[in-house]
Order: C-alpha cells, then structure tokens, then sequence
C-alpha cells in the first residue's frame, strides 16, 4: 500500500463489516508493524517482538473507531482513555498515535533521539494522547482501574482500555488491581491481553506459567473472551460490544504471536527487544507489503 | 505562639479538613487500604460512599488506583499508614505520581515512630530520604492541628503530587488559628541570634522548649518550622547560616537523607555552618513506645539543647 501520512483522515473510508474491512485494518496494522521496526531499526533499540504482536489490537482501537480520542483535544475530560501497561511497546503505540493524527507524523523519526519527545517508554507530559507513563511492568491495570472509578464516580460514560503483555501478569499488582475491578463491578473496563506467548528471556510457559489464563481471570470476576489478536475485523466487532457482561470488568485475551507478520521474528524470544538490521528490514517491508514515507 | 499542655491527635484536623473539602468540591475522593480507622475515614465513608474506595491491603494498586482517579478529573487523597504506602509502593510513587505529575495527595498516616512498640517493620523513618528525591513531589510535615488543617486545605489548590505526613502522636499546638501555610515557606516561631533550631512535625515544639531551655542558659536559639521538605526553604537556610553561628536540625526520621540530610546539602553548597543533625541513627529501633523511642533517641528538648551548646562550644 502506498503513503499512509494522513490516515487519520482516511477513517471515514473504512469498509463495512467484511472480508474488506478486516483487510482495510490488516493493512494498517502492518503499516504500524513497519513504522515500529523502521524506529527501532534508527534508534537501534527497542522492543521488536512485542510492537509485531500488538499492532492490529492497536490498529483496531484507534484506527477502527473504537476509542472515542480527539486527537486535537489530546486531554478532552470525557475521552475514552487507553493505558499502553506493556509500555516497551512504545514504537508500536507512537506510529498508531501519530496515524491517529495526535503529532506530526515526521515526529517519528525522533524517536529515544535526546530531546525526543518519543521516549523509549511512553511520557504522557511529553507526548499527546498518552495516559499513564508506563515502562515498570505492572503499573497500567492498577492506573486503569483508578480511571475507570473516576468516571463512575463523575457519572461519565468514557471507558477505560488497557494493554497488558502475558508476561506482564506475573507482577502481583495486576492482580490486586483485579480484585478492585471485581469489588466495584467495573464494566467501563477492558483489559486486553496481548498473549504472545514470550516474554524478555524465555516462553512464558517455561517461565512462570500463565495458564489457565482465561479461567484466572474469572476467578477474579471478570468476563472472559479468548480470540484471535490478529483479525482486526473481529476484534472490532469484539470492541464495539463492551462490556462482554453488565456489571463485570471485560477481558479479551488476544491470542497472538510474538514478531507477528516477519518470519525471521515470529515466535522467537531474542527478537523480545530485538533490532532489525538495513536487510531485514527491507526483508519485513517486502513480507508486510507495507511502505513507509515519514 | 506558645504551646500548651494540651495535645492533639493530627489526624483529627486531617480528617476533618478532608470532609469539609469533599462537601464543597467534587473531585474530592479518598483512598483506603482496609484500615478505615487508623487513616479516620470511616465518617468519610459514611458522609460520601461514592467518592470513597477501599482496595484492601494493596498498597501498590492503591497508589496507581490513585493515579487512575486523578487522570480522570478526581483529586484522590490516597490514605494509608505511612511505613506501607511508601516502602510498598514506592516504584508507583516514583512513576505513577512524581515521574506522571498525577495530581493525587499522599496521606501518610502515623508516621515516624508513632507505633512504637510494633516495631520498625510499622515504623515510618525512612520516608522523607525516600520521598524527597523525587522529582515534582512536595514534601511536608505539618507541625500541630493547625498546620495540619492549613496543609490539607493547601492541597487541593495545589496541582501536583504530595507527600502529607499525617501524625498520630499527640502534639501541642505550636500555630494560631490564623496560620496560613505557605508551601516551600519555613516559619519562624522565635528569634534568636546565638543558634537555629531547624525541626519539623512533633519536633517542632520539642524545639521551642529547647529554645526557652537554651534562653535561661543566655543562648538565644531561633526556631524554624521548616514543614516544607520539599521544595525546601534554601532562603532560610543559608539565613540562619548566616546570621547565627551554626544549626541544629530534628526530626521523627533517620539522621540520615531527611530534613538535616537536606540543610546540608544546602550548607555545604553554599554556606558552609556548623551543623548538628538529630534524627534516628542508623540502626532499626528497639522496642518500646514512641515517647520512650524518642527519648531513647535523643529527640527532646533536652537533647537539642545538649547539640546546640555541643555546637556552640559550651559543652554541656
């Protein structure tokens, strides 16, 4: 596909329910894919695999029309909010925002640069359309409850996002968190899940498992979706039907794959913060059928 | 200004600043974890059930709920006994709140050594080295009920994160009615040319006892109540360096990164003075209750008055 400089502007275009629009979202979303390894490639840091996995989880939010943002009132009161809590999946959250038309897009090529306003790790003082600063794992959920409590306690109806990676919930934080989101019924939250399978050093499964998964978080009282973390057509249909239970806090675990859409990337742990080189790049380019202009 | 025998619990005047606030503003919310009664906000509770929450013994969640509430337009006064809401919680304070600016208010509740004899896992003496340090967070340890009154009633108009050292000790009054608090602003209770007594909280009429003892002595000892750890008052500091001959500064804390870790960081950077640091020293308390761990520690009139002639070189 060609330049996407103004994508925000293209959202009206996006097709109806179908084949097309989950194709119209798969491009996007690998145009986000693109964008991260581009950054990462010029900054010679960042965290690969993880922007690879969440990209049509953030391409559907923000770009399917899901979160109610504007991105010229980046803090307007009754914004739904989103909390990227993997917050080293920053490149992928940077390109999504700048589509998204919250700062220039050639802000991009700044990114960890000094000065940047593109932090290795998400600053919501630097950067619009950012909630919480998150890098510390285990901080999003906890943030993301406080403001789904603050709207109820305003009688708002804006709701609350907020991403986690797998490995992520092995902090116990997430956990408490969930017992808050149970207590108070918290149906103006979602969490979704980006269940890539990997964390920094190693599988999760052979790490501490996170299985049962789904059943956890029942336990804890939420509702439960497990579905495919790739098909931005149904995840957008999954998001436009929230919460998936009156009087529950929602959870959608999206399966996904760790380096989704590279081949060299998918499902190997060191490609967790790994940095693609000029070829594989141009390697990634050619596999995404994506270009990027910026 | 001066104190008199009767004491005050500051949680009082806390808890009765926070209610009066929550009637007229409605952003006001306040946070608990479990214990209701040692942070007093069961009246809270009862008075305004929607704007109060309670996540149970989570500390970690309850600073982050915190930041949560404040992203949404609330101003959450987050309450819990002070040794847990900062040691437990520390990486939220440090990112959710100072590094994000939430505007969100750290009620430390029983600070320094006010549980005594539950030993120093309940003791608070490491969190002004700990709070600090951190970029963007304010500071502050209000002397009595009026200044305790006067900081709550400061905090909602403040935009930022704080750190509000509520104290349980019984404290005599040391402020009129009228005291307004000026954050970053030391006050002077007491002139004197000789010496300058620097304290804070419970410290600071132990400190006004030092300088009625040091003045029958012909030491004339001035007295700053230095509530604000941060921003600190480097104004008056490096005044008091100037215009007496050397300092002693008290504090309900460790000797070392708190209020005197801070005069001298400012002494030693611009105006080197004699100084004398009376905190707790390196070393976890032993047991017992906080009048005896004060005494224990030399956190009395008596024991200022001993460093400031030690200081001025009269031996004691």
């Amino acid at each position: 596909m060609g330049r996407m400089d103004h994508m925000d502007e293209s959202l009206p275009e996006m097709p109806a329910p179908g084949p097309e629009r989950a194709e119209w979202l798969r491009q996007r979303a690998n145009w986000i894919r693109l964008s991260a390894m581009t950054m990462n490639h010029r900054a010679g840091l960042g965290h690969t695999g993880g922007d690879l996995s969440s990209a049509d989880i953030l391409a559907t939010l923000y770009l399917g029309g899901v979160l109610r943002v504007d991105p010229a009132r980046p803090r307007w009161p009754e914004r739904d909010r989103f909390i990227l809590s993997k917050g080293h999946g920053a490149a992928a959250f940077y390109a999504t925002l700048a589509a998204r038309g919250f700062f220039p897009m050639e802000q991009l090529r700044t990114y960890m640069e000094p000065l940047s306003m593109l932090n290795g790790h998400p600053d919501r003082n630097k950067l619009p359309g950012v909630e919480a600063n998150t890098g510390p794992l285990g901080h999003g959920l906890p943030v993301a409850v406080g403001a789904a409590l603050a709207a109820r306690m305003r009688r708002e109806a804006w709701r609350v996002f907020v991403m986690t990676g797998d490995g992520e919930l092995q902090e116990g934080s997430n956990w408490e968190a969930a017992m808050t989101a149970q207590q108070y019924g918290l149906d103006n939250l979602t969490v979704i899940v980006d269940r890539n399978r990997i964390q920094q050093g190693d599988f999760t499964e052979n790490t501490i498992r996170m299985e049962p998964l789904a059943a956890r978080f029942e336990a804890f009282g939420f509702a439960v979706v497990e579905m495919d973390g790739h098909d931005g057509g149904a995840l957008l249909e999954r998001f436009m039907h929230l919460p998936l239970e009156a009087g529950k806090p929602s959870c959608v675990i999206a399966r996904t794959v760790k380096g989704k859409g590279v081949s060299f990337a998918e499902n190997q742990p060191a490609w967790h913060h790994g940095v693609p080189s000029a070829e594989q790049l141009a390697a990634a380019a050619a596999e995404l059928g994506a270009e990027v202009s910026w | 200004m001066t104190g008199t025998a009767q004491l005050y619990d500051c949680r009082d005047a806390y808890m009765s600043a926070l209610e009066e606030m929550a009637a007229a503003d409605r952003r006001v919310c306040a946070v608990a974890n479990d214990s209701l009664s040692s942070a007093k906000l069961k009246n809270f509770k009862t008075r305004f059930p929607d704007r109060f929450v309670n996540v149970g013994i989570a500390e970690q969640n309850m600073v982050g709920v915190g930041a949560g509430l404040a992203n949404g337009g609330m101003v959450p006064y987050v309450c819990g006994a002070a040794c847990f809401l900062t040691a437990r919680a520390m990486e939220q304070v440090k990112v959710d709140l100072a590094y994000t600016r939430a505007n969100v208010k750290l009620c430390a509740m029983s600070p320094g050594m006010a549980y005594g004899q539950l030993g120093p896992t309940h003791h608070s003496i490491e969190d002004l080295a700990w709070m600090r340090v951190l970029p963007n967070l304010a500071v502050i340890v209000p002397a009595d009920p009026i200044e305790t009154a006067a900081v709550m009633r400061y905090s909602l108009v403040h935009e930022g994160p704080m750190f509000l050292r509520i104290a349980r000790t019984p404290v005599p009054r040391v402020h009129d009615d009228g005291y307004a608090f000026r954050l970053g602003k030391a006050v002077k209770l007491r002139e004197g040319g000789d010496v300058t007594l620097i304290a804070n909280g419970l410290m600071v009429s132990r400190a006004l006892d030092a300088a009625r003892l040091l003045e029958a002595r012909g030491v004339a000892a001035r007295v700053l109540n230095m509530s604000t750890v941060k921003p600190l008052d480097r104004e008056a500091i490096v005044d008091a360096a100037r215009t007496t001959r050397g300092i002693v500064t008290a504090e309900e804390a460790l000797a070392a990164g708190g209020l005197g870790g801070a005069v001298a960081e400012v002494l030693a950077t611009t105006h080197p003075a004699p100084l004398r640091i009376l905190g707790v020293p390196d070393a976890f308390a032993p047991t017992g209750a906080a009048e005896f761990l004060l005494e224990h520690f030399g956190l009395t009139a008596e024991g200022m008055v001993r460093a400031a002639l030690d200081l001025l070189g009269n031996g004691n």
